[in-house]
């Protein structure tokens, strides 16, 4: 028997007295990678912000690595990557400078980088194919690329289990096949995975478990659901046509 | 240049440079959390504090910091709630604190002249006590912007990240807020605290014209607000206006001819590259892809 990673308990959570999550537990081993699914407002973001402490629980209880989250100090173990980047009030940062932060979990607040997070940055830029975008203000990256650099923030820390919120949401095909291959570089090195996802794509074999989230409850934990209609089938790509002025190349790469 | 061999002004010239490279330090992670008017407010309230010293003869910019500070920390209270009437809660403490400001001045037996001084800056105020007071406090704060920049850098960048990452964010919000407080109060000897502000987010705004990265900008920011301060004071000397205002004058010229240039450059650079522009998004699929 492994230990729990993350074991939520008969968690409620509410925003202004509305309940979002009911009576929620989840408990997630170390090694597995656990797919989030459900639709818009079933409580699938706030659960994992609940898991980090991000929102208060009303009822229930948190544990990480075994330990109550209020007396949670281990922080390095944990790698989160929000949805989106925030834009802030418009001062630039290079990638580089995004991804450094993921090592200040593990090297507090008052020493200076070292030669160990120097190069644990670089190995972050690397696993998510930014290494020649690393002196590029953030904010000149596409969507997809900001997403990557999220993540490399994350696994700056060398976490031991990764958090994400829908992290290919609105991401290109180019970083959504870097993102799986970076996910399935982690698990192979031991890491767990607790991930909200609308659909998973590329991520498919990697998952070990799927979660349905159902307005605030659990509604399936188990296999990786059966495609529904033409969703989710390993070959069905999502095309959103933008009408008749598509870019010449897009059939022919 | 030989008004700077009366020693005030040498005073006047040293507090300006320290202020100069201490504001645009602090400044850049206000204008990164989006509160560069933060400091604007937190100079109505340090305004009570002053007139408060004066009411009672104790050193105004004493009671200003005490005053400030805990304004600047009522402040954050608010903001880290994240109430909806916290816009409301800012404009009362604002008003508040310079209307109470104005109020005890009158009260106290100092002049208009007084008044302005504190308001916009004065090149003949600063004290030898002062100058101690300012160089030290400007110091701290230099070295604590410069030093816990990672730190300071990731809670203004993203602060839920920064919670996640386990780093004491209640505490450097504090820091933060406090050291606002601080800086506007040592500087509005020199500056004034209606004027201060502008030198915490203009530099800083200029400086984002070129640069790329956090740590560039800081470094630019700060050569900027130096050179401000310099000139400023050197301008007020010679022309005998409130050193404040010719500070801050200067500081938005530099902001006006970078962004020219940097426009202009930026134009010269599309047209020399034609090829280059502009790329098309990636799509979101390839298809046949081989």
């Amino acid at each position: 028997m492994t230990t729990p990673v993350i074991a939520v308990r008969h968690a409620t959570v509410g925003y202004d007295g509305r309940p979002v999550l009911r009576d929620i537990s989840l408990t997630v081993s170390a090694g597995e990678v656990v797919a989030l699914l459900g639709a818009n407002g079933s409580g699938k973001s706030t659960l994992i912000r609940a898991v980090l402490g991000l929102v208060p629980l009303s009822a229930g209880s948190v544990t990480l690595f075994d330990r109550p989250l209020r007396r949670f100090r281990q922080w390095e173990r944990i790698g989160y990557v929000p949805q989106r980047l925030g834009a802030g009030g418009g001062v630039p940062a290079t990638v580089r400078e995004v991804v450094a932060s993921g090592r200040l979990a593990r090297r507090g607040v008052l020493r200076p980088p070292g030669r160990a997070d120097r190069a644990a940055v670089d190995a972050a830029l690397r696993a998510v194919g930014l290494a020649d975008r690393a002196a590029d203000p953030v904010a000149t990256l596409s969507g997809g690329q900001q997403q990557r650099t999220l993540i490399a923030r994350a696994l700056a820390g060398q976490p031991e289990l990764l958090v994400l919120d829908e992290p290919t949401a609105g991401v290109d095909a180019a970083s959504q096949e870097a993102f799986a291959s970076a996910l399935r570089d982690f698990v192979a090195g031991g890491g767990t995975v607790l991930l909200v996802a609308h659909e998973l794509g590329p991520l498919r074999p990697v998952i070990t478990r799927c979660v349905v989230v159902h307005q605030g409850g659990v509604c399936h934990d188990g296999a990786v659901p059966d495609p529904a209609g033409h969703h989710a089938e390993p070959d069905h790509d999502h095309v959103h046509p933008h009408g008749p002025d598509e870019p010449a190349g897009l059939w022919s790469n | 240049m030989e008004l700077f061999q009366y020693p005030y002004m040498q005073r006047a010239l040293i507090a300006a440079l320290v202020i100069g490279l201490a504001a645009p330090a602090l400044g850049i992670y206000l204008v990164q959390r989006r509160l560069a008017l933060i400091g604007d407010g937190i100079g109505h309230v340090a305004l009570t504090g002053v007139g408060a010293g004066l009411l009672l003869n104790r050193s105004p910019v004493l009671v200003a910091v005490i005053v400030a500070t805990a304004g600047a920390i009522a402040i954050e209270v608010v903001r880290a709630r994240g109430r909806t009437s916290g816009d409301l809660a800012l404009a009362l403490l604002f008003y508040g604190g310079i209307a109470g400001g104005v109020m005890l001045v009158g009260l106290s037996d100092a002049t208009s002249a007084t008044l302005n001084a504190y308001l916009f800056g004065s090149l003949i105020t600063i004290f030898p006590g002062d100058l101690i007071t300012i160089a030290v406090l400007g110091t701290a704060i230099l070295v604590a912007m410069i030093a816990l920049r990672p730190a300071l850098f990731a809670i203004s960048h993203d602060e839920e990240y920064a919670r996640v990452s386990g780093l004491p964010v209640r505490t450097l919000n504090l820091l933060i807020a406090v050291t606002t407080a601080i800086t506007v109060t040592i500087a509005m000897r020199a500056v004034g605290v209606l004027l201060i502000s502008a030198l915490m987010v203009v530099p800083v705004a200029t400086a984002q014209q070129v640069t790329r990265g956090f740590r560039s900008t800081m470094t630019a920011a700060m050569a900027l607000g130096l050179f401000a301060a310099g000139t400023g004071v050197w301008v007020a000397a010679t022309a005998d206006t409130a050193p404040g205002a010719s500070v801050v004058l200067l500081a938005i010229a530099s902001f006006l001819v970078v962004a020219v240039a940097a426009g202009v450059w930026r134009r010269l650079r599309r047209r020399a590259t034609p090829a280059a522009a502009p790329t098309a998004e990636p799509h979101e699929v390839v298809l046949g892809s081989s």
